[in-house]
């Protein structure tokens, strides 16, 4: 799961980590209150950064939502000294689309402001927690190149990343906290904040079962003081029945509505660009799925992995789902039952082809036990399957029932 | 032959009482497989339905009474790494964990504690391990599998039953087929298992289906490049899936560019593995495969029967002389 940075930064004071000074807000006439409580703590300068759940939101671009050829203002973070001039950024980025280098050419309606202490700094630094799968351990990396793109560093100069495994039955020692400075270079004040900085950062990291934690930039200030400019925070899935404090941070604004729609009935549903919807048991032949309909020259619409029972429920809940997707051009659904039965899946298909109209060409393939009673009950049941018995076949159907739409 | 389970190895349940736990265990039982004890806390000394398995409050007890040697967990996600860690410590020697939706934090801890000890996990969120006409641990449908020789290791449930299907159609037979899972953190990975059928005499060929994420492919083929001699079929899901989004398997995600298929192909393409573009040709391909071997062999024995022919034909017109010298 994803959060926004106010919320990582929310998350990681409660750890004690110095992190950016600043306050929320959902609404423009929330400014002022905003800003009057941040000139009290002594706050005279302003940054305004729009929260949405992607990155480079300072190169970004920001639009009119009602006209996207209509360009509003240049950087989706802005600095400024003085409160009016942060008033005016903040009115041209709620509401309005930003489209940045990681959202695509969709964009995201900018919904949340984080209004927050300006900072002069001598020095950006890159931070990042995260497993390494290749050793089953935690991994922390570090970077004298903060501020850009780590993608960029890694490849380029990755002499330039630090990078400590953490020991899970012994956690993080000071030791490698040490290295880590020693490694970027630090000295004096900053060189001593360091540590107990880092030690604090990984706590937070481990505590909540964040799967990644990325601080970019970490800055030193003027008076040599480590603070976390920015805070991005992923978190594991399986574990969020543990942490009501994070779950409480999803943003359904953020998530597309049919793959909310799909997680209502334990499907587990990912819009994608194409013409050919599917439905398949198992995130491995889903997948596969998806292959070999790009292979008969379609384009999957969607990952759909309908998961161990498929019944007449989950079957026509998958075709709901899929059909409220305009570009679905046709329907592959590739069951493979083992311990569920064919002819019980076939049921379910027709009876949820009856009850959903399905006007799109629909392939059905069936393959495991009693898969031949489930092919004569799709025959004859009087509706318009295409019936296919191997993989192959499947995709050989999906391309003529394509070439066909194509004539029509 | 086969890896890791045969008919004889003796397999204790661990949630034999839950609703997947029993479900599957009556399945295990009527495919051949060699159940002797099942593990719910609280519920020692019942027997297992109409069955004459004990069950056992502890896992230690289980395998001081039973000697089991092999364990199937199907307990819910909060407690599966517990569970795995019971059996390390029990003196289990095969941990099959079929549970889904471990927290990684908890697989981190118990799999860099376990990884000293004398131990193979496989798993957890997979479909289990499967020595056809033997034995299987698991939530694999028995009857499509076909007892033979070529090895099967897939990070996927069904997409292994798929190509199962293919190769048991074609009339290949498998050694043993393990499901290695889906998860970021895995007891066991691709080369793990293929070493294991590499230094199996039962298994001649070995089918291998990856998916995007990690690069676990990656390091099996580079193993492979050096020490398989063995046909190798290789395939990987999830080709057109987009960068950043988590294809349904928590493992199975493009971060940064990496993990993607073009590059995991690209590198079991080098290493001599017949990489498959389509899932619907894992069959086909490896019938091949093995056919091109047999010729091999063929060839082999027609040029050794030549040989000695040859020999024989040699000494035939060998003088007297050299071979009295030879005395």
């Amino acid at each position: 799961m994803k959060i926004h940075e106010y919320q990582a930064k929310e998350t990681l004071k409660k750890f004690g980590v110095p992190v950016q000074d600043g306050i929320a807000i959902k609404a423009l006439s929330e400014f002022d209150g905003a800003i009057t409580q941040l000139q009290a703590r002594g706050i005279n300068q302003y940054v305004v950064k729009s929260q949405i759940h992607a990155g480079g939101r300072g190169k970004g671009k920001l639009y009119n939502p009602n006209n996207r050829e209509e360009l509003i203002q240049e950087g989706g973070v802005k600095f400024t000294t003085s409160a009016e001039k942060a008033k005016d950024y903040a009115s041209k980025m709620l509401g309005n689309l930003l489209i940045t280098h990681q959202t695509g050419t969709e964009g995201k309606i900018v919904k949340t402001l984080f209004i927050a202490e300006g900072l002069d700094y001598k020095k950006e630094l890159y931070l990042g927690i995260l497993l390494d799968r290749s050793v089953s351990k935690n991994v922390i990396m570090a970077s004298t190149e903060g501020g850009v793109e780590i993608e960029k560093v890694a490849e380029e100069t990755p002499e330039k990343i630090i990078k400590e495994w953490i020991e899970p039955s012994v956690g993080f020692q000071s030791y490698q906290a040490r290295k880590i400075a020693f490694g970027l270079g630090l000295k004096g004040a900053a060189l001593k904040s360091f540590v107990p900085f880092m030690m604090k950062l990984y706590k937070a990291y481990e505590e909540t079962d964040a799967s990644m934690l990325e601080i970019n930039p970490l800055i030193i200030t003027n008076d040599d003081k480590i603070i976390a400019l920015d805070a991005k925070m992923n978190f594991d899935d399986n574990a969020l029945y543990r942490h009501q404090e994070i779950s409480a941070y999803r943003d359904l604004d953020e998530e597309d509505a049919l793959e909310i729609e799909a997680s209502k009935f334990n499907l587990n549903y990912i819009k994608l660009d194409g013409n050919v919807g599917c439905m398949v048991n198992g995130a491995g032949l889903a997948m596969a799925t998806m292959d070999i309909i790009k292979l008969a020259g379609g384009e999957p619409a969607n990952f759909l992995d309908v998961g161990g029972s498929a019944n007449k429920e989950t079957v026509a809940n998958g075709f709901k789902i899929i059909l409220s997707d305009p570009n679905v051009k046709a329907i592959l659904i590739n069951i493979f039952g083992g311990i569920v039965r064919c002819d019980r899946v076939a049921q379910g298909v027709i009876d949820a082809v009856k009850e959903v109209s399905v006007t799109v060409p629909v392939v059905v393939r069936l393959e495991g036990t009693n898969a031949i009673e489930a092919k004569e009950l799709l025959e004859n049941s009087g509706l318009n399957f295409e019936v296919a018995s191997t993989l192959h076949d499947a995709a050989k159907k999906i391309t003529s029932v394509l070439s066909m739409e194509t004539v029509n | 032959m086969s890896i890791l389970l045969d008919k004889k190895t003796r397999v204790v349940v661990q949630g034999i009482t839950g609703g997947e736990g029993s479900f599957h265990t009556k399945q295990m039982i009527e495919y051949g497989t060699n159940v002797v004890a099942g593990v719910t806390p609280g519920k020692g000394g019942q027997k297992f339905e109409d069955t004459n398995v004990p069950i056992f409050n502890t896992l230690a007890e289980a395998v001081k009474v039973t000697k089991a040697e092999a364990s199937a967990i199907f307990v819910p996600p909060s407690f599966a790494a517990d569970a795995i860690l019971e059996a390390a410590n029990a003196g289990i020697k095969l941990v099959v964990c079929i549970t889904e939706g471990i927290p990684t934090k908890d697989m981190i801890a118990v799999y860099n504690l376990i990884k000293e000890k004398n131990v193979r996990l496989v798993g957890p969120n997979c479909p289990g391990v499967i020595s056809p006409g033997k034995a299987k641990i698991g939530i694999m449908p028995g009857f499509i599998h076909k007892q033979g020789k070529v090895g099967v290791v897939s990070r996927s449930g069904t997409l292994t039953y798929e190509a199962v299907k293919q190769l048991s159609d074609l009339g290949i037979g498998q050694s043993t087929c393990v499901g290695i899972g889906g998860d970021p953190i895995i007891g066991s990975r691709f080369i793990d298992i293929i070493k294991l059928f590499n230094e199996d005499s039962g298994t001649e060929g070995i089918v291998m289906i990856g998916e995007i994420g990690g690069s676990a492919e990656e390091e099996a083929a580079d193993f492979m490049k050096k020490y398989v001699k063995k046909p190798v079929v290789g395939f990987i899901a999830g080709r057109t899936a987009p960068p950043g989004r988590r294809m349904g398997h928590a493992g199975a995600i493009i971060s940064g560019g990496k993990g993607t298929a073009a590059e995991k192909m690209a590198a079991m393409k080098k290493a001599g593995i017949h990489v498959v573009e389509s899932p619907a040709e894992i069959g086909i391909t490896m019938k091949k495969a093995l056919d091109k071997e047999k010729k091999k062999e063929v060839k082999k024995k027609i040029s050794s029967v030549k040989k000695t022919v040859k020999k024989v034909a040699i000494k035939k017109v060998l003088p007297k002389k050299k071979i009295s010298k030879k005395k």
